[in-house]
């Protein structure tokens, strides 16, 4: 094939993966078709990368296939991870994209300068920033999730100062060196700066505040990728990057939402300020408690119970016995459904697959705004493992620190159970007013073994 | 020149709606699968990495684009693979009419 006709190959090969990759997003809105969007995205990641080892201008195909042989094998673990530790292995996977951004920008400025004109040089240099920042910053990300790192946020006077001179000084970097694209000497200068923000600006982030960094972070590796292609001219870069982006900015704006924080606040990544300010008053307020066997008889006999699971589900590793609750309670005609809050995981839609790994059908899983309507007509509300997400105070009082949050009403359900190991408030430090309500039942104990307590009982393992 | 980079962010600012429109369609149940799926449609960067590797200008961007090109990859094939993990998770609790 002359070299004209292999590059009208490659170019017709992009085009069917664009189209492909556009598919993939698009049948991934549903379940029932969402599989079909891997494929869709599989073969157009086959062919783009077949159509690219045409290039007439490799002269040396060694590295090449050491280098896909060997990420491919470093990317099966990676692939394999259990489902609790998806978050982490997504923010490490923030990381290489990133990683991957910054290093083609920083071989694509050393090849071309001193000739670089200006506006190419400006969007080398946002692809260098953001690759960059995004690379630390995601591996700070995942260090905090998989709890390497400590998780609570660690704050010092004057910290968005320096964090936001950091960045200020990486840009004017950038603008000395489109100015002159000949400063070599610069160039390292925006890598490092960037580098370190990256880690300075995850630093102050809390646990809790995980599901927005995580989004956000993904949207900034997406312009970092449509930066690339700005910079290779290559329009199958573009479009992936701006929909990566756009993705990453749809997700953060819901979770920021979700967690009742400005846009504002996101962008800047000021977030995780939400301090224990409110000391909680110790007094002890009298709760009601009871046992698997009562709880086993108020839910049997209902007709219909909601289950609102939070990460304290998993990190219990209960999901299994919360399947066993839903079989045994469908069997006796109970209709049983799960009202999920947006930040219930570490990340977007973490819960819905962790329910999902446990065999409990999709179409039981109720988002927040679709479950909140239900809760005056629910018998029971089973909380298990969440916390600040039903706290009513959200909506009545304004001096809470979590005030405006959008919750889960459980407290309007008829009876509300909540399985908690002890009485200790949760992420934010902030006493549950849902606990004292007359309505409301403390289940204490662990959730794996009360929950299973509460299956033998209503399956009959003992009296019936 | 000027006329390929307009034509870019033509491209970039067509490709971010259809990106926020066919996102925001996408079900909330479904928003950990999309986001490992979009990473690993992300790592099409790897096709730059490809070229600056393949292309052997120096030493230094054949280093640096081999480095990239594991980077990528691991995406790739880390993120279809647990994405499809994901969705072969989700069942309905309605028998299929087929």
């Amino acid at each position: 094939m002359t070299p004209f006709a292999t590059q009208h190959l490659i170019e017709i090969a992009y085009l069917v993966a664009t189209v492909l990759f556009i598919l993939a997003l698009k049948w991934l809105s549903a379940p029932s078709t969402a599989r079909r969007g891997v494929w869709a995205g599989e073969l157009g990641m086959v062919l783009a990368i077949a159509g690219t080892l045409l290039h007439h201008g490799i002269v040396d195909y060694r590295w090449i296939v050491i280098a896909l042989v060997l990420g491919s094998i470093i990317g099966v673990p990676l692939g394999l991870v259990h489902m609790t530790a998806v978050p982490q292995r997504t923010a490490l996977s923030h990381a290489c994209g990133a990683l991957c951004v910054a290093l083609v920008g920083t071989a694509e400025y050393y090849l071309r300068s001193p000739s670089v004109p200006p506006f190419m040089m400006a969007v080398l240099s946002m692809e260098v920033i953001l690759g960059s920042l995004t690379f630390t910053g995601s591996l700070m990300a995942a260090g905090k999730l998989q709890e390497i790192l400590p998780q609570r946020p660690i704050t010092y006077r004057g910290q968005n100062i320096v964090n936001l001179s950091l960045l200020a000084l990486s840009v004017i970097v950038a603008a000395v060196l489109v100015h002159n694209p000949g400063h070599r000497h610069l160039f390292p200068l925006m890598i490092g700066i960037p580098l370190v923000f990256g880690v300075l600006m995850i630093v102050p982030i809390g646990g809790a505040d995980m599901p927005t960094v995580i989004s956000l972070l993904n949207s900034y590796a997406g312009l970092s990728a449509a930066a690339m292609g700005f910079v290779l001219d290559s329009k199958l870069l573009i479009i992936a990057g701006a929909l990566d982006g756009s993705s990453g900015f749809i997700l953060s704006v819901i979770m920021s939402k979700a967690m009742n924080r400005s846009f504002t606040n996101v962008l800047f990544g000021a977030f995780g300020q939400v301090q224990v300010s409110a000391a909680a008053g110790k007094e002890s307020r009298p709760v009601r408690s009871a046992t698997a066997e009562e709880a086993a008889s108020i839910l049997g006999a209902a007709n219909s119970v909601v289950i609102v699971p939070g990460y304290g589900m998993a990190v219990a590793q209960a999901q299994h016995k919360v399947r066993e609750l839903y079989d045994a309670l469908t069997k006796r005609g109970v209709d049983v459904k799960f009202g999920i809050h947006p930040v219930a995981g570490r990340m977007p839609g973490h819960m819905n697959v962790l329910l999902a790994e446990a065999d409990i059908p999709y179409d039981k899983l109720m988002d927040m705004d679709t479950i909140n309507p239900e809760f005056p007509q629910t018998d029971v509300a089973l909380v298990v493992g969440a916390n600040d997400v039903t706290n009513p105070a959200a909506r009545s009082d304004q001096s809470s620190p979590i005030y405006g949050m959008p919750i889960l009403d459980v407290d309007k359900a008829r009876t509300v159970m909540v399985i908690k190991r002890s009485m200790n408030p949760g992420f934010a430090g902030i006493d549950n007013e849902l606990y004292y309500l007359d309505r409301t039942l403390m289940l204490f104990g662990d959730a794996k073994v009360f929950t299973g307590d509460i299956v033998r009982e209503l399956t009959g393992g003992g009296h019936s | 020149m000027t006329s390929d980079l307009i034509n870019s962010l033509y491209v970039f600012m067509l490709a971010g709606f259809i990106g926020f429109e066919v996102i925001r369609r996408v079900s909330p149940l479904l928003h950990t699968p999309l986001m490992s799926l979009t990473n690993a449609l992300d790592a099409i960067a790897v096709v730059g990495a490809i070229v600056i590797a393949g292309e052997a200008k120096s030493t230094l961007s054949t280093v640096l684009g081999t480095i990239a090109i594991v980077a990528a990859m691991s995406n790739v094939v880390g993120g279809f693979l647990i994405t499809d993990r994901m969705l072969r998770m989700f069942k309905s609790s309605k028998p299929k009419k087929s």
